[in-house]
């Protein structure tokens, strides 16, 4: 018996994050309080670093490796770059409010960079195991997190809450994972595909429940209606910080096991996973949409937006045609892209022993910072899906896709929820123009912070002026 | 010497970069930014007239075009191009925001920057909807222009803004949406994105009826139709003078615009079939809202109300045409309601945004748009009883001005469909004098009604000459409306041609 050394090259952006995130955590001993910076110094330049060599490494061909349990191909090029970019802009973000509030400690950062480590092995993921590793690494970084304010009761409940019903969906879906290692007997997902294929014909009650059991855990991971009840709360518990991590780049690397596990890997169940898909969908944009309006917490009300964009990224993917994929991934790096700067205004209001939660907190910003108002102008545009923003032309890419596969009726249901979601978007434009700030409290972040923010936000535009450039990107990988 | 420029898209693209420009200025300078506003309209005016000067009569396929591509995953490109109907509707627009600019002159003193960036940046946006041959091209300008009007209704707003301006917008992105559901559709059937190619793809009746329908919800809204004009008198009565202006001027004309440039071409047969509806509603608009603004208090909300009326005419002329083919059994004589309603447009745009002026005039004075504060005026301000009057008579359709030649038109296209049909019509020559005359008499004739009115001064040189170019305008297109017949002829004469023929 020999032993096949693995190709390890396209490994290395990962070898190189978990070499570092192992780095820090003992470095990080070392450093004191006040030399905090060099934690997150570290942690930057290791994202960035990543980033570089994934960049480096992308290769327009498929390569498997790790005795076919890791793939790389443009897909997980271009998500892992896309995570990689909005994990670094996360913690630039979170730098001001975690040090106003004795949180500047390196777990945070050593935390996240495992959380990001296993958002690549999930994009990566070629096997049902490397992908439950992945979403583990990734959940149990998260539920950490969450609680990381150890004195907040608030937060506690909400990593229990979080810890619990996630425990349960990675539960449901080692339970999905191993019915279908028993009907295939493989893990590879090619070779699931495979074992489908030549078991479909007869009615075959063990992949039905293999596959409704998969669909339900990833449901729960993406915070789909009805499995959305845990969002709301984490969002509203979790610091702030916290909240702007798991409501950006985590979506993205859900998606990607999505596109691994069910399209590609179930497609041969298409038919049967389209209506289940569009019951998540219909239900979460309702819900999401009519919710929100509710809300008078920004971070709840994010939450539940959140779950009306969820119902449209999972539109597309039910779709199940080529252009149904490519509109999802542009859908969720385009709400990455929004929700990262939706929270970094949230973060850029909150100081010292002020959280900003408060949709309230937004009045009179047009009178504080005309600079900033306009910004979150964009971000909220965008969110509500208004022209020429870019989350227009994600709504259009996906209502595309799915009124060419004859849903005309769904498309016209969704965009009559959007224009519901419209109004709570407005609200804060109204708060922000309308009405006298009664906080006038002087608004600076530091130049890093205050120019990141504002290409976050320009970016709304600039996309949206030119979606050419990522429509094109996303077109490509799938 | 501008034949080969790229006309088009530098009146597109001046007016917003110049509301860049004065957004980046701030409020440490208003009056700098008053006046690089201003030199922005003025120029995006002057590089608006080529394309009137040139702009060849003779056919009606588009021009100035340009065309380059966008997005091209899904075949969209940035396509540019005028025809007889559009290319007076964006002079219009060109012409309305340097008058706009101008009257916010010394009204307009909280956030004088932002005020102007929004107006500037709106004129751009609806010249594009205007020239837009891209159907995602033309949906994003539709939309976007929706931001700086809800902003200017919220931030300069009357006491109820909040409200006006909520309603304003949800109610016309909710039309707005089944439009673009409509357009996606035509994508997937045609592969493009390109109207014209829109206008040649044949559909099948359930089809076009579904589409119909969800344009007939956006332009319906915006135009607006009864019964969702609802939102239309809110959103007056709370607007500053100039969003008043702006928003009866062009962004109705915007719903005309729409049913010319989508709903007839694209789907004739739904449009032939469902024309009692449109032929209904439009005279509910005219008689029963003529008869609504007969009882209003508010000087504003009685020309939104009129403006509805008006509108309703304008619909009228649009779709009768196919109630003229049914009565004659020939589509000779049925440019005459579209051309008719075109004239109406542009007309009701002059007219409207004078009548918004003068009430702007009054209430800067008074703060008061209610009419039983005012009482004869004409005896302190003279100068503005003239204008006031002229414009009210022009709103009438009075002949010789602007307002009797399209309504002229449109009565006489109704008589060859159906004599009820123009009799109903013609009403409106009854109720537009009855409720814009009382107007008159109440406010400007009269004994001096109290100290407030004894105290008014007369227009100010500026106000003067604002309310002079448009009483100039409207009495020269009442007098000699032959240069924009001529530009719509062969344009309305193609679009009839269009509709003749069958899609199914």
């Amino acid at each position: 018996m020999t032993f096949e050394i693995p190709d390890f090259i396209p490994v290395i952006p990962e070898l190189f994050l978990l070499g570092m995130g192992c780095f820090i955590l003992v470095a990080d001993l070392f450093i004191p309080q006040a030399r905090r910076d060099i934690t997150y110094g570290l942690a930057q330049f290791s994202l960035l670093g990543a980033l570089l060599l994934t960049l480096w490494l992308a290769a327009p061909e498929v390569r498997i490796t790790m005795s076919g349990t890791f793939v790389a191909d443009p897909m997980s090029d271009l998500l892992k770059s896309v995570v990689l970019l909005i994990s670094a802009v996360v913690f630039l973000y979170a730098r001001p409010y975690l040090m106003s509030r004795d949180l500047y400690q390196g777990e945070f950062y050593v935390l996240g960079l495992f959380g990001v480590l296993g958002m690549m092995v999930m994009i990566s993921a070629n096997s049902l195991l490397t992908l439950y590793l992945g979403l583990e690494l990734l959940s149990l970084c998260l539920y950490a997190m969450v609680a990381f304010n150890r004195d907040s009761t608030q937060a506690a409940e909400s990593a229990m809450k979080y810890f619990v019903l996630g425990s349960i969906a990675s539960g449901v879906l080692l339970y999905g994972m191993s019915m279908l290692y028993g009907i295939t007997g493989t893990l590879d997902i090619a070779g699931v595909t495979a074992g489908i294929l030549t078991a479909s014909g007869e009615f075959n009650m063990a992949l039905v429940f293999a596959l409704a059991f998969v669909v339900v855990a990833l449901a729960f991971k993406l915070g789909a209606v009805p499995f959305h009840m845990w969002l709301p709360d984490v969002y509203h518990g979790a610091p702030t910080p916290v909240t702007l991590f798991i409501g950006t780049a985590p979506k993205i690397a859900a998606l990607a096991i999505i596109m691994r596990l069910l399209v590609d890997g179930l497609g041969p169940l298409h038919a049967d996973w389209q209506g289940m898909l569009l019951i998540l969908a219909v239900l979460s944009l309702a819900v999401g949409n009519v919710v929100a309006i509710a809300q008078t917490n920004i971070k709840r009300m994010f939450a539940y937006s959140t779950i009306s964009h969820v119902g449209f990224v999972l539109l597309a993917v039910m779709a199940g045609t080529t252009e149904g994929n490519a509109a999802a991934l542009f859908y969720v790096i385009a709400y990455a892209l929004m929700a990262a700067g939706g929270f970094g205004m949230v973060l850029y209001l909150s100081r010292q022993g002020f959280e900003a939660d408060n949709i309230q907190d937004f009045r009179g910003l047009n009178e504080r910072s005309p600079w900033f108002a306009f910004i979150m102008l964009l971000l909220m545009a965008s969110m509500a899906g208004l022209p020429p923003t870019l989350g227009f032309y994600a709504k259009l890419a996906v209502l595309q896709a799915v009124v060419q596969v004859d849903f005309v009726w769904i498309a016209v249901f969704a965009v009559l929820m959007s224009v519901i979601g419209a109004f709570y978007y407005l609200r804060i434009i109204k708060f922000m123009y309308f009405d006298k700030p009664e906080d006038r409290t002087e608004l600076s972040r530091g130049m890093d912070f205050n120019v990141v923010l504002s290409v976050n936000g320009l970016l709304m535009l600039g996309l949206g002026i030119f979606p050419g450039i990522l429509m094109s990107l996303t077109a490509a990988v799938r | 010497m501008f034949a080969d420029w790229p006309l088009l898209s530098l009146v597109i693209w001046t007016p917003i970069l110049g509301g860049l420009i004065v957004l980046t200025m701030g409020d440490r300078m208003p009056e700098a930014s008053r006046r690089v506003g201003l030199a922005f309209a003025v120029l995006t005016f002057l590089v608006s007239i080529p394309l009137f000067t040139l702009f060849d009569r003779g056919t009606h396929e588009m021009q100035f075009v340009e065309m380059i591509p966008w997005i091209s995953t899904f075949n969209i490109h940035y396509h540019l191009g005028v025809d007889g109907i559009s290319m007076p509707l964006i002079l219009l627009t060109t012409f309305t925001t340097v008058l706009v600019v101008i009257a916010a002159w010394e009204v307009i003193q909280y956030r004088v920057s932002q005020y102007l960036a929004a107006f500037l940046v709106m004129e751009g946006l609806m010249i594009g909807v205007f020239s837009a041959l891209d159907a995602v091209l033309f949906y994003v300008f539709f939309e976007a222009m929706l931001i700086p009007m809800f902003l200017v209704i919220g931030i300069w707003g009357g006491p109820n803004r909040i409200y006006a301006t909520l309603k304003f917008f949800l109610y016309t992105f909710l039309g707005s949406v089944f439009l673009l559901i409509g357009l996606i559709y035509l994508y997937t059937q045609s592969g493009s994105f390109a109207i014209l190619d829109f206008h040649h793809l044949p559909l099948g009746m359930t089809a076009q009826t579904l589409i119909f329908l969800g344009m007939l919800l956006a332009f319906g809204v915006k135009i607006p139709m009864f019964p969702v004009h609802t939102w239309l008198p809110d959103a007056h009565v709370e607007a500053p003078t100039g969003g008043s202006v702006i928003l009866a001027a062009i962004m109705l004309k915007i719903g005309g615009y729409g049913f010319l440039r989508f709903s007839l071409p694209i789907a004739p047969d739904a449009a032939m079939a469902l024309d009692w509806l449109m032929v209904t509603l439009s005279l509910i608009a005219v008689v029963y809202i003529g008869l609504v603004a007969l009882m209003q208090q508010d000087m504003k909300k009685l020309i939104a109300y009129s403006s509805i009326a008006h509108m309703g005419f304008v619909t009228l002329g649009f779709f009768i045409v196919f109630m003229i083919y049914n009565n004659t059994g020939s589509w000779q004589g049925a440019a005459l309601g579209i051309s008719g309603g075109m004239v109406q447009m542009i007309s009701h745009g002059l007219i409207s945004a004078a009548m918004f002026l003068c009430v702007g005039v009054l209430y800067d004075r008074m703060h008061s748009r209610r009419i039983a504060d005012y009482g004869g005026v004409a005896n302190t301000m003279p100068w503005f009883a003239a204008f006031f009057v002229l414009f009210a008579m022009a709103n009438t359709g009075l002949p010789g001005t602007s307002g009797f030649v399209g309504e002229f038109m449109v009565i006489l296209a109704a008589f060859r469909a159906d004599f009820w049909i123009a009799l109903l019509a013609a009403t409106t020559l009854i109720l537009a004098a009855a409720y814009t005359l009382w107007l008159v008499k109440r406010v400007v004739y009269g004994e001096v009604a109290n100290d407030n009115v004894a105290g008014l001064t007369d227009v100010n040189r500026r106000e003067f000459w604002v309310l002079g170019v448009l009483a100039f305008a409207v009495l020269l297109l009442g007098v000699w409306p032959a240069p924009l017949l001529d530009v719509l002829a062969a344009t309305v004469d193609n679009l009839v041609r269009h509709i003749a023929v069958s899609k199914l």
